[in-house]
């Protein structure tokens, strides 16, 4: 515990500040009925309201009201993004560590089949297939999961390499642990720094993704809130002067930032890169 | 390049070091590294520099150039090259110098230089650079040295790329780089450390040559006192950044004054005091006429056949290449050969290792050269020593703890202080001791030892070679030594097995494959292990020279 307290002591300002802004989003999506005002697909107003005392951030379209929404919208697009990210992980992680454990044709197989996917832009594939399967939230998961755990098996593939080849992955084989023991225990926690750090990443990417997706009508359906297709629904009041609907976008930003601060930091961390004096 | 060797007198101060502190950075602290240094350098002569890993040798050697590595830093003290002191010279001033008037060979010929570009090209890469020689003239010179470094096809052997010469060949073109503008000092970083004993001679014969021809001050670091003996006139002994003791090479090792010089001096004498009678029971292990390759077409091992008995150690010697490593893989099923029967206590092994039952894969363990290696870094010593006990034996909860404790004792570390460690926290020498705590931890028959002290200190080397035979005496099992080193074979082995490009070529009890008439090939290698004295180099040269021992043999083509 006190390693972990100096551990973090020796972070720089822009990883704290980033640590910060993540603790204060997952805070708001843990508690979000608490926080909100009002309820989440609830009309309170008239459509288009402006920022006053009861509606903090003015209505929307339909007469909800923002500031609700987008507290909604944290939890929302946050748990969305990181459920897919975790699978993407699980996926492409066990796969790409299969793949540098066992060689031969399983690494020829799944490598030559994640070519094949990584071939197809990514936002198309997945536009069209969330036209096959249609667009409820399962779906969404399991396919922007999927479409991300190729990169993340090519990192887990890499990472692997370079860990299968050490002697006390030999030295198990020997003892004849069988596949999932290696992986488990000799490779996975020896591979953990790059993969967390890839984490943070991937969970960017993802979380604009479903962002971008939202936007284009494809995403998160309403009238669950959510970021992206907030943005999208409100944007004619940028027409008219009013900043509201970049509130939301703001908020993606923001946290994109602060990830990718955190990450930063762990990555020089971890990486062993020392400054030169 | 003739104008500047008229100035070059012997005996003309070249490097004057005073007062050296240097720190290294550890975890975000900085330690010192050099605590106070003084060494003084004339024209041809070299100084040793020795000591075991962290004693500083190459921090000082990089220092001379004014150099210190990233996440090292110079804190006090005066290196002044030439009546110059590069501590307070520029960085460009200095980057002048290396390559120019001072150079560097490293340990790693093979990762020093450039795998894209040939040889020639590289020689003259530094020259040319500093305006020092044309590109041509470079050319010709390279060819002068590749002459006089005696590697074959001077004419020609430049035109070829780093991975189409040997070993010893590589070293022996960095040293002729490192030649080519004629520099004042030279640096050796355990230039031969990582060449076989057949090779070292030659890359040893190459370094005295060119210092003594050139007039060249060198600084020669390394951890063997038997080579540093040969090539140079002064030996620095070096411990934890301190001089120990500083004296001409003849007389320290005549007369060592401090203890740990002796310690060092008696290093390899160390001989197990009763040898294993040999008796004719049924072998333990038995390898009939093995024959193995890697992909297709190449034979690494050709009709190997070798038996180990209960209670022996069975050292299998053999330089890089020999296919000694390979003979292991193929034993513990890594490499299933493709003629050839394994027969373990009078059971023919599966040839795969995944057609072999929990109960065979038990009673055959093995130890790793790299202890760095074969321990998992995010495992603690209880995990890595406990797996083998559940895995193979069924131990649990107190009884697999109260075994553990009981192994560590038996391979001499404290319980209390090392169980909950992790091998990051380890020196090299426990490290190697948990490997041992590991293997034995399955309670095998049979323990494959793979170079198991050459990546140690020779002090602790011999603590593991130590360790090995009580646990010999104690548990009655047998070792299978791979190694390169005689010493290590004379040490504790009670058969041997002499190994060349895949075949067994000599092999029986220790005593008579040691002594003559031998094989060709083993005289070469025990005529090549450096000896502590100062002659042996010369004599053996001049004995080969004159055709007394062997030199070379036919069928090693890469000599």
């Amino acid at each position: 515990m006190t390693r972990f307290l100096k551990f973090m002591q020796s972070a720089p300002w822009s990883a704290r500040f980033g640590m910060f802004v993540i603790a204060v989003y997952v805070f708001v999506a843990f508690f979000v009925p608490v926080l909100a005002p009002f309820g989440e697909t609830e009309l309170v107003g008239s459509s288009y309201q402006g920022w006053d005392s009861t509606y903090w951030l003015g209505t929307d379209s339909l007469g909800r009201d923002m500031f609700t929404r987008i507290l909604y919208g944290a939890r929302n697009t946050i748990g969305i993004a990181f459920v897919t990210t975790c699978l993407a992980f699980l996926l492409g992680g066990l796969l790409g560590f299969m793949s540098a454990t066992l060689g031969g044709w399983v690494d020829q197989l799944l490598g030559r089949f994640v070519d094949v996917i990584m071939a197809i832009p990514s936002l198309i594939f997945a536009l069209l297939l969330l036209t096959i399967f249609g667009t409820s939230v399962p779906v969404l998961i399991i396919i922007i999961a999927v479409l991300d755990s190729t990169r993340v098996y090519r990192l887990a593939r890499a990472v692997g390499m370079n860990i299968t080849v050490m002697e006390y992955v030999e030295a198990a084989k020997l003892r004849g642990e069988g596949l999932w023991w290696i992986i488990r225990r000799e490779i996975l926690p020896n591979a953990m720094p790059p993969m967390v750090a890839e984490f943070g990443l991937r969970f960017c990417f993802v979380f604009l993704f479903i962002s971008a997706l939202s936007f284009l009508g494809l995403g998160i359906k309403p009238p669950i809130a959510d970021w992206g297709s907030m943005v999208k629904e409100n944007a004619a009041l940028i027409s008219y002067g009013d900043i509201t609907p970049l509130l939301p976008a703001g908020a993606i930003a923001l946290l994109t930032v602060a990830v990718n601060f955190v990450v930063d930091w762990f990555l020089h961390k971890t990486s062993g890169l020392r400054d030169e004096h | 390049m003739s104008t500047k060797n008229k100035t070059r007198e012997k005996g003309e101060l070249v490097l004057r070091m005073r007062g050296l502190r240097m720190e290294g950075q550890a975890d975000g602290e900085w330690h010192e590294i050099v605590k106070g240094i003084d060494l003084d350098l004339h024209r041809g002569e070299v100084v040793g520099l020795i000591g075991e890993s962290g004693a500083g040798k190459s921090t000082i050697g990089l220092a001379s150039m004014g150099f210190a590595r990233p996440g090292c830093r110079i804190t006090a003290g005066s290196i002044e090259f030439d009546g110059t002191d590069l501590m307070q010279q520029s960085e460009d001033y200095k980057r002048n110098l290396r390559g120019g008037r001072i150079s560097y060979v490293a340990q790693s010929a093979a990762a020093s230089f450039n795998p894209a570009h040939k040889l020639i090209d590289q020689f003259g890469e530094a020259a040319v650079q500093h305006g020092v020689l044309t590109k041509a003239e470079a050319d010709r010179d390279a060819k002068d040295l590749y002459k006089r470094l005696e590697l074959p096809n001077p004419d020609t052997i430049g035109y070829r790329y780093p991975h189409q010469v040997s070993g010893g060949q590589l070293q022996r073109a960095m040293v002729a780089m490192a030649m080519a503008c004629k520099p004042d000092l030279i640096i050796f970083d355990e230039p031969t450390t990582a060449l076989d004993v057949t090779t070292q001679i030659e890359v040893l014969a190459a370094v005295k040559d060119i210092v003594t021809t050139f007039n060249t001050a060198a600084i020669y670091i390394t951890h063997d006192l038997a080579v540093v003996a040969q090539v140079a006139d002064k030996i620095m002994v070096l411990r934890h950044g301190n001089m120990i003791e500083l004296g001409e090479t003849r007389s320290m090792i005549a007369k060592p004054k401090e203890d740990y010089t002796r310690e060092l001096l008696a290093v390899r004498t160390y001989k197990k005091e009763e040898f294993a009678e040999a008796n004719d029971d049924a072998p333990i292990l038995k390898v009939s006429n093995i024959t193995a390759s890697y992909g297709k077409g190449i034979t690494v091992l050709d009709d190997v056949s070798m038996e180990i008995h209960r209670g022996h150690t069975v050292a299998v010697v053999g330089e890089s290449g020999s296919g000694k490593s390979t003979l292991a893989r193929v034993i513990t099923g890594l490499l299933p050969p493709s003629q050839g029967s394994i027969e373990f206590e009078g059971e023919i092994l599966p040839s795969a290792l995944k057609n072999r039952n929990k109960d065979q894969l038990r009673r055959l363990q093995m130890i790793y050269q790299m202890p760095d290696t074969a321990l998992n870094p995010r495992q603690r010593v209880r995990d890595v020593i406990g797996r083998p006990l559940s895995f193979y034996l069924g131990m649990q909860g107190q009884e697999k703890e109260t075994r553990i404790r009981e192994l560590l004792t038996l391979i001499e570390l404290d319980p209390d202080h090392f169980i909950d460690r992790f091998p990051g926290e380890l020196s090299g020498g426990q490290k190697q001791r948990i490997c041992i705590a590991r293997a034995l931890a399955a309670e095998p028959e049979l323990i494959i030892c793979d170079e198991v002290t050459s990546a140690l200190d020779q002090l602790v080397a011999e603590e593991i070679l130590k360790l090995l035979q009580r646990l010999q005496n104690e548990l009655h099992v047998s070792y299978m030594f791979i190694t390169h080193d005689i010493a290590t074979v004379k040490a504790i082995s009670d058969e041997m097995v002499v190994m060349l490009q895949g075949k067994i070529v000599e092999q029986g009890e220790k005593d008579v494959v040691l002594t003559p008439p031998q094989h060709e090939y083993t005289e070469l290698l025990l005529s090549s292990v450096p000896e502590m004295d100062p002659d042996w180099l010369d004599d053996l040269l001049a004995r080969r020279a004159a055709g007394e021992v062997v030199s070379t043999i036919a069928s090693k083509p890469n000599a």
